[in-house]
């Protein structure tokens, strides 16, 4: 790919860094990152590597925009209340960079389809909010080998990693499974900062870039948390698990499997 | 004993279990976290068993998703 013009332009000021260059921008156009979730996290991702001129985006999300969306899901806009949230995130990474082609999947994510749509991408960032789809999308992405970035957000605190698969800590090697049902309290105790959401959801699309271009060290192996409160970043160090149920030595997770979807006891609450 | 938890050097007494610094540390759900152990992530039913000891180096890793609070 030969950049015209007009993209020397446009990304003049990240082509002018010697770590990415015209070469690192033509790898960016030619990338295909999948974001699974285009609510909090999801959407600064998407705004920021579409700007960067990431060639491909697909944005997977089955919801419509609810207007308790709109205080961190920065991609939606007020009017778009009641819209496919992908038809309103599509519209606004074609308003920001017409360079990126977009591809909507208006499904809920299961074992059925999610490996045939994240092996068509270089890397993927979990966007989601819940546990069921967190190990589905990890467990998808050690069987098409395709790199991650997992993050989690509540109230005032963040975590993400990023996941090589069969290379590098894996999101079981970790957590080994969901949590029980009965430890998930009500989501009227939950709630989160939007900044939160757009710190944790820009440090993704930071690790799909690095990973694009190539440049960098990941953050693998280890845990990133932050806290807005208290402004602390810690990583924790972490290595991969021989006890793994995926990817340890001697794995009971062969083949993907839906875990049980968690179920909130609050009617029509939209966490 | 002194213990490095999630960074920060505390004294406990001697003996204390995996499952005892839970409780000691306010985590009000245990089940909403992994227990890192000198670099292991430690299997959930050695919680109660594992004693610690002196410059042990412990992380607590929270299930972060949507809609519950663990700590």
């Amino acid at each position: 790919m030969k950049l015209t013009e007009q993209q020397i332009e446009r990304y003049s000021r990240q082509i002018i860094l010697k770590e990415v260059g015209g070469a690192g921008q033509e790898k960016l156009l030619s990338s295909k990152v999948l974001i699974v979730g285009a609510g909090g996290l999801g959407a600064p991702a998407a705004l920021y590597l579409a700007a960067a001129g990431v060639g491909t985006l697909g944005v997977v999300d089955y919801d419509r925009v609810d207007v308790t969306n709109l205080q961190r899901q920065v991609i939606h806009h007020t009017a778009d209340i009641g819209r496919a949230k992908v038809d309103s995130a599509r519209e606004r990474i074609q308003a920001i960079n017409p360079d990126v082609t977009v591809q909507t999947y208006p499904v809920r994510i299961t074992a059925e389809n999610i490996s045939q749509i994240i092996r068509q991408y270089d890397f993927v960032i979990d966007g989601t909010d819940n546990f069921p789809a967190k190990f589905l999308i990890n467990d998808a992405c050690y069987f098409e080998k395709v790199p991650f970035s997992h993050a989690g957000i509540l109230r005032f605190d963040g975590q993400l990693i990023t996941v090589l698969p069969g290379q590098t800590t894996c999101y079981r090697c970790i957590f080994h499974s969901p949590p029980p049902a009965g430890a998930v309290p009500s989501c009227s105790q939950a709630g989160v900062l939007g900044t939160l959401a757009g710190v944790i959801g820009s440090l993704q699309a930071t690790e799909a870039i690095k990973y694009s271009v190539g440049i960098g060290k990941l953050l693998t192996d280890a845990l990133l948390t932050y806290n807005a409160l208290t402004m602390e970043f810690r990583k924790v160090r972490l290595n991969r698990n021989l006890r793994c149920p995926l990817c340890g030595e001697n794995p009971q997770i062969t083949e993907l499997k839906d875990e049980e979807q968690i179920v909130c006891d609050l009617k029509d609450c939209k966490c | 004993m002194k213990l490095l938890v999630n960074g920060k050097e505390t004294s406990f007494s001697d003996g204390l279990t995996v499952s005892e610094l839970l409780v000691e540390q306010n985590v009000k759900m245990p089940d909403m976290v992994s227990v890192e152990l000198n670099g292991q992530i430690l299997r959930r039913t050695e919680f109660d068993q594992r004693a610690l000891q002196d410059g042990d180096k412990v992380e607590f890793l929270y299930f972060m998703g949507g809609g519950y609070e663990a700590n």
